[in-house]
């Protein structure tokens, strides 16, 4: 009973650590998953975190947490999962309530007002940095003529005949999941 | 019933939003701002400045947040657990499965497909968030902001907290 309380700590510790260094959200932090569940606690082996990973990445929603719930749910069971993911979201998810209500609080004043207008223009550039990097993804693998082309339809869908981007996306994935793969095994079959 | 609207909210964006956090932002403001009008684009833009400064994902804290101050501790709880607990469950009952698939052809366009559109939908709001500044604080103030806060961010690779600070000790001296 004590060895499970202790592995549910030692999660709860590794888990708010990680929430507590992630700067630069879920992608950036990783590397410091790694460096608890694999260096650290040994957990997993190196091929089953990165396993992990690739199987994380082929699902939607944010990294960290996924890679959090999966990790606790090996070593702790439905308890550890719960734990992990509340070590590594809650403490922040509660600083920025008291951050952003102490500044609405304030708002009637003028330097508050000042400096959320002065923010804007930086959450502006920090959206286009955003924009520039999903671009340059998306132009590696499909091509800055096909990136732009289906850019340009969404875009058209959205904005123009204000379809929900909800439907648009769903349309995307489903195309994805319809298209045939391709058939190496015949090639082989042949050659052989 | 506000429950409901505030788990659609967060769960649609965070089931077709490939491309971990960042690529959820947009999804979010569509519903947070554009079709429920919890939050102004205002009020959004100061939460993505804040919550870029504090370290954990952002989905978490914008969802969090958004949550509490749609419907208090019950709306912070729901819209997390919205954010949170649908890809986790699916990781966790389909890991199998998910693991034979890893390399198909099909799950890779998923992500890869999906790109350009999230592209078009952060472009949107980098777009709207230089037009609130622009009827806000004017064209030159937002300009002499954005250029600095470019500087940092994208020439001298800066953390993200340092170009917020600057935003807001330019906001709190110049613009108040």
């Amino acid at each position: 009973m004590s060895s499970t309380l202790t592995t549910q700590r030692h999660l709860f510790t590794a888990f708010l650590r990680i929430g507590l260094l992630g700067f630069g959200g879920g992608p950036s932090m990783i590397p410091l998953v790694h460096a608890e569940a694999v260096m650290r606690h040994q957990w997993m082996s190196d091929d089953e975190f990165s396993d992990v990973l690739a199987i994380g990445n082929t699902l939607p929603g944010p990294i960290a947490t996924k890679m959090a719930g999966t990790i606790g749910y090996r070593v702790g069971g439905v308890m550890g999962c719960i734990n992990a993911v509340v070590a590594v979201i809650v403490p922040c998810i509660v600083a920025m309530m008291v951050l952003l209500g102490l500044f609405t609080r304030y708002r009637d004043q003028h330097w508050i007002q000042g400096m959320s207008e002065g923010v804007i223009p930086v959450v502006m550039v920090m959206m286009g940095q955003l924009t520039w990097d999903f671009f340059q993804k998306s132009r590696s693998v499909l091509g800055w003529v096909a990136t732009l082309v289906m850019g340009a339809v969404a875009g058209g869908l959205i904005y123009g005949l204000d379809i929900h981007p909800g439907l648009v996306i769903g349309a995307v994935l489903a195309a994805a999941l319809l298209r045939p793969e391709k058939r190496r095994k015949r090639r082989a079959e042949v050659r052989s | 019933m506000i429950y409901l609207d505030l788990f659609l909210a967060f769960f649609i964006p965070n089931i077709i939003g490939y491309g971990g956090g960042p690529a959820i932002i947009p999804l979010i403001e569509n519903e947070v701002v554009g079709r429920y009008g919890w939050l102004t684009s205002q009020q959004f833009a100061e939460a993505l400045a804040l919550g870029n400064t504090l370290p954990s994902p952002i989905a978490t804290k914008m969802a969090g947040y958004i949550g509490h101050e749609v419907a208090g501790v019950g709306g912070a709880l729901v819209a997390t657990l919205a954010t949170v607990a649908p890809s986790l469950i699916l990781m966790l009952v389909a890991l199998g499965t998910l693991y034979r698939y890893r390399d198909s052809i099909k799950v890779k366009s998923m992500s890869q497909w999906v790109r350009p559109v999230i592209m078009v939908l952060m472009g949107y709001l980098t777009w709207s968030f230089l037009d609130e500044g622009v009827s806000n604080a004017g064209w030159m103030h937002t300009a002499i902001v954005g250029v600095v806060a470019c500087v940092m961010l994208v020439w001298l690779r800066l953390h993200p907290v340092w170009a917020v600070v600057a935003g807001l000790v330019y906001g709190g001296l110049l613009l108040g």
